[in-house]
């Protein structure tokens, strides 16, 4: 432990927000531009934590560790394991994009007062959300990461009420109380999650007097720890009520089509890929690792909750008429793989759903801002509004299908990789949630190609027919997520290599084992 | 009673009496209250003799010396040891200089000061014929509405004497966490309640709503005071004593001499049981638990609001301090009898003052109960019954008052025509006029839903530790299902400043003076502070938490 790479990782996007937040009002421009060298600052960084991670080494590396609150038991712990430094990386790495893709979306208005300074706003608390991302990521202390867990909704919440989609249908009075109710919605059922887990979180360190995870893991290593199987269950429910309502599994999903709709292309995708992420994570890192048992236990009512999940935002999404809460409902749907691929308690399935965090961020990244500047040129959400793209505007209609295409798990992009894996993996313990989970990929084909069919093909409408194709600025966002998903899907081993021992990790502190091929004796 | 016993009385009552004894004092250890005291008597010399015109600088220059000096005093005597070691009860037993009662005083001081700072502001209001003025009644003493008021307005008279008022409140808070026995902590309860009363009266604008506000305040508290003094009286006739030390001997059955006059009630348990029942209640009301908060919405909202924030603040953490020693050194002996009642009072307040909340329309109704909610997460960490439960309601009171005082001061800066624009409705919109102010006020809010890396979340995570590890976890996820349910209402407040169009008639931010810019400064700088780096207040908090008995 000499220098603090984590924190820095975490504190330069910090530093960027409050300088970026501290730029004049007249200065728009240069905002955005400190705010995109930060975020690739922060890449830089995040790169860095890759390579000098080592897969073969201590579980938890990088590690620093201060005091901070004695009273409380807190300490400023890091430490990243390989879920964390994939994770890390994803984040930092579709920032810049974010970033990049909403260059326009914060222009404040011509009417606005001088000292409104909306994209100032904008940028400061995107890299704000990402500085707190990171940071719970890389915590090992519970209380820090609770914090950041709860502290990074309110930059969020601003996000999505404040710079909400300008294309919309009806009076702006009404598209802002729209907003507004997503918005607080959002909010609202993450804060009711966040105080529920802090009840248990509390009861946390009643029981076991202290927050760090490598003490209590040590401490359960020793015999040390008896934790009576009742109060293991509440912590265990008050935690995953918190991430699940995060994740989001069914039936606590109802705020995220709201939040993704209403929300701006990047604030949509800076939800779904970055944030949302955080609940999967969590519940690999906290609910396995703390509540092993308790796991256990829950796991079939979670396998159903995840499988329904898988088939009824699947169901959902097909029945969408606006491109963005189809994207959220599919988004759901893959929500349901990962946590399936988490709960199934196999090697396969946990290496598979921490493959599909990554890759689902990079492909919903790329269909979902392809999406925004499709709508941003027709003014509309409604897929009814479009068709026949694909002859105006080819380039564009050509990345949304390789979005699309990702979305539904093609051979040879990379969430085919990890979607495999899940399914592998749950199927080699629960034959049954398998095979009713693969008719999740049958409606995403039907979801994505009935969305490119609608808008992309067929007659050119009227209003789209003066449609201009992707800008350059448009293409550098979207060309590097498609070549990492293509070169993901290829050879996904750099990946795999850096997230298979802490899933090893993770799989020991569930006492699991892989379940041994059976073959039947021919006789 | 027989002829014989009776006429033992009167000779007795004839016989020599013994010389009644000097009652020894130790000035320096009570230094903080006498200071305050005395620049209180003070301020009432200068209203009499200073000129009209040097009497505002006078005035405020001397409230501000007096509770700085007062707090220097408090910390001098924590770094004498005072607050450990120390601890000692001082003036013949009457009142206690250790640790809780040493930190609430320094908390109740630093609150003044900043809440005097508001007091003294007079750059809100536009000018009345050509003079400056502040938030209070140019002439308490003319009706409203007549021709003596105008008068009063044009000759620019304004109520100096709210800081001699103010001087006295804060003299009856500082005595009423140390009170070590009953009749001192009446007095203190007096000697605060009595310039609280007037003040509320005093406000310039909507006078007959602020006169209705000290009325309702004064009733209500009148009642309180009185079940309190009963209350005092059975718990004599019980231990035959109103020192806390003497009550605490006899519940505990360790009393070493029995006054034999008092034998026939002494020990008697139903006595015991309705006194404290009746004591905890007169407390209760200042502290403004349910089902005694009713005074709470109408008082905060027809008070001056630099009044409310000082009323809001320094009086929780009083009541708080007094509740405490009550609980903790005379009563602990009957934890059994009194736990299930507190409970009970503590469940309710979060969840009506929570529930409740949902549906005001007014911002400083909103914040009235608010403060009944907190005040229910306060009770909490008082029901824990340990030392953590101690150390975590002081720091929550810290946090708390700053909190307090920063917002109602940002709501005497939002005003229309008709003085401050309380109504939410006027707020829409406040984000995009003046985004520093709403951003602060915003600030506040976060703080007192508990929001991580807010003061607010490092009092509620010590409160309910304390109250989980004391067993009441079923109280913690009360508190937490309350907390989410009053997120919802200061959510909604941000949601009407950031994302609504602002009113074209909407209200302006006042620029406001240095005063209220520091109060609110200090308070943002303390919720910030207590909030990321809390160990030190923590530490503090810990180490002031033993009660001398």
């Amino acid at each position: 432990m000499s220098f603090p790479l984590l924190t820095l990782t975490a504190a330069v996007p910090a530093a960027g927000a409050i300088l970026t937040a501290a730029v004049p009002a007249a200065r728009r421009t240069a905002a955005k531009w400190v705010a995109l060298l930060f975020s690739l600052a922060t890449l830089a960084l995040a790169v860095l934590v890759a390579v000098r991670f080592e897969p073969g080494g201590a579980r938890y590396q990088l590690t620093e560790s201060h005091a901070w609150i004695k009273d409380f038991g807190v300490r400023y712990e890091l430490g990243v394991d390989g879920i964390g430094v994939a994770l890390i990386a994803l984040t930092a790495l579709l920032i810049p994009f974010v970033i990049a893709a909403g260059w326009h979306d914060a222009d404040p208005l011509e009417t606005a007062s001088k000292r409104w300074r909306p994209t100032q706003g904008f940028f400061a608390l995107i890299l704000a959300v990402e500085a707190m991302v990171v940071i719970s990521f890389e915590a090992t202390d519970v209380f820090l990461f609770y914090i950041f867990f709860e502290a990074m909704l309110i930059p969020m919440y601003f996000l999505i009420g404040g710079f909400g989609d300008r294309a919309h249908g009806g009076s702006d009075e009404n598209a802002a109380a729209q907003r507004s109710y997503a918005a607080v919605k959002f909010l609202l059922y993450n804060l009711a999650g966040g105080l529920i887990m802090l009840a248990a979180v509390i009861g946390l360190y009643v029981v076991t007097g202290t927050f760090s995870l490598t003490e209590i893991a040590d401490a359960r290593a020793a015999g040390k720890m008896d934790m009576a199987t009742n109060t293991e269950r509440l912590l265990f429910l008050g935690f995953f009520f918190a991430f699940a309502v995060k994740a989001p599994l069914w039936p606590l999903h109802t705020w995220l089509p709201g939040a993704m709709g209403e929300a701006t292309a990047p604030v949509a995708v800076l939800i779904t890929a970055v944030v949302d992420k955080v609940g999967t994570f969590a519940m690999l890192r906290f609910c396995l690792g703390l509540f092993p048992e308790a796991s256990k236990w829950a796991t079939p009512v979670i396998l159903v909750l995840a499988l329904i999940s898988i088939v009824y935002g699947a169901l959902l999404a097909v029945g969408q008429r606006d491109i963005k809460r189809l994207i959220a409902y599919a988004s759901i749907s893959h929500f349901g793989f990962i946590i399936m691929g988490i709960f199934a308690m196999t090697s396969q399935g946990q290496s598979g759903a921490t493959l599909y965090m990554v890759n689902h961020g990079l492909s919903t990244a790329a269909l979902m801002l392809v999406a925004g500047f499709l709508i941003s040129r027709r003014g509309s959400r409604l897929i009814a509004d479009f068709g026949g793209v694909q002859k105006v505007a080819p380039v564009l209609a050509g990345t949304f299908l390789i979005g699309g295409l990702a979305t539904l798990s093609l051979p040879g992009l990379a969430p085919f990789v990890s979607e495999f894996l899940v399914l592998v993996g749950t199927f080699s313990r629960y034959p049954v949630i398998g095979i009713i989970a693969t008719f999740g990929i049958v409606l995403a084909a039907l979801y994505t190609l009935v969305l490119y069919q609608r808008t992309m093909t067929g007659p050119v409408k009227e209003e789209v027919r003066s449609m201009p194709d992707l800008r350059l600025r448009e293409l550098l966002v979207v060309t590097p997520l498609i070549v990492l998903l293509i070169g993901l899907g290829v050879y996904p081993k750099p990946l795999t290599e850096i997230v298979n021992p802490a899933v090893e990790h993770t799989m020991s502190d569930v006492k699991q084992q892989d379940p041994a091929p059976e073959v039947e004796a021919a006789k | 009673m027989s002829t014989t016993a009776v006429h033992g009385l009167w000779t007795v009552a004839a016989g020599p009496v013994d010389r009644i004894p000097a009652p020894h004092i130790e000035y320096a250890q009570l230094a903080p209250t006498l200071i305050v005291v005395g620049a209180a008597v003070l301020g009432v010399l200068v209203e009499a003799f200073v000129p009209r015109k040097a009497r505002y600088h006078t005035q405020v220059f001397l409230a501000f010396a007096a509770l700085a000096s007062a707090f220097a005093a408090v910390v001098a005597l924590a770094g004498a040891g005072y607050a450990s070691g120390k601890a000692q009860v001082a003036a013949m037993g009457a009142l206690a200089v250790d640790g809780p009662a040493l930190f609430l005083q320094g908390t109740i001081l630093l609150a003044s000061v900043v809440a005097v700072f508001t007091f003294a502001e007079r750059h809100l209001d536009p000018k009345a014929h050509g003079n400056r003025v502040d938030s209070f009644a140019a002439q308490a003493a003319s009706v409203p509405g007549s021709d003596s008021e105008k008068a009063a307005v044009k000759a620019g008279f304004t109520t100096t004497e709210v800081f001699p008022l103010a001087l006295f409140a804060v003299s009856g808070m500082l005595i009423f966490p140390a009170a070590n026995d009953l009749l001192m902590l009446f007095i203190a309860l007096e000697v605060f309640s009595l310039p609280l009363y007037l003040l509320c009266a005093l406000a310039r604008r909507q006078r007959l709503m602020s006169q209705e506000a000290a009325v309702k305040y004064f009733l209500l508290g009148a009642f309180s005071s009185a079940f309190l003094l009963f209350g005092i009286a059975l718990l004599y006739g019980y231990a035959g004593s109103v020192s806390y030390a003497a009550i605490a001997d006899v519940v505990d059955g360790t009393v070493a001499r029995m006054d034999p006059a008092l034998a026939a009630s002494t020990g008697n348990d139903a006595l015991l049981l309705i006194g404290g029942a009746l004591v905890l209640m007169g407390l209760l009301f200042k502290v403004g638990a349910v089902p005694f908060h009713m005074w709470t919405p109408d008082v905060y909202q027809g008070a001056p609001t630099p009044v409310t924030g000082f009323m809001a603040a320094a009086t929780k953490v009083a009541a708080f301090g007094a509740l405490l020693r009550l609980l903790y050194v005379v009563l602990p002996g009957l934890r059994w009898d009194w736990r299930p009642v507190m409970w009970g009072v503590a469940i309710v307040t979060m969840l009506a003052g929570a529930v409740i909340a949902v549906t005001q329309t007014d911002v400083k109704r909103l914040l009235a109960y608010s403060s009944i909610a907190h005040a229910g997460f306060i009770l909490a960490g008082v029901i824990a019954t340990s030392k953590q439960g101690v150390s975590s309601v002081l720091f929550y009171l810290a946090a708390y008052s700053f909190v307090t005082i920063g917002a109602f001061a940002v709501v005497t800066l939002v005003r229309d025509a008709g003085g401050e624009a309380t109504h939410l409705s006027k707020w829409a919109g406040l984000g995009r006029r003046s985004p520093l102010t709403a951003a602060v006020f915003a600030v506040f809010l976060l703080a007192f839903a508990g929001i991580p890396l807010t003061s607010g979340f490092s009092g509620k995570f010590a409160v309910f530790a304390a109250a989980a590890e004391g067993g009441a976890a079923p109280l913690v996820v009360v508190g937490v299902i309350s907390s989410a349910i009053a997120a919802f209402f200061y959510i909604r407040v941000i949601v009407l400043m950031f994302f609504s169009e602002p009113k074209a008639d909407g209200p302006t931010v006042a620029v406001p003076s240095f005063l209220t810019t520091s109060t609110i400064a200090v308070g943002v700088v303390v919720t910030v502070a207590l909030g990321v780096f809390p160990q030190y207040f923590l530490d503090l908090a810990g180490q002031a938490s033993t009660f001398v008995r």
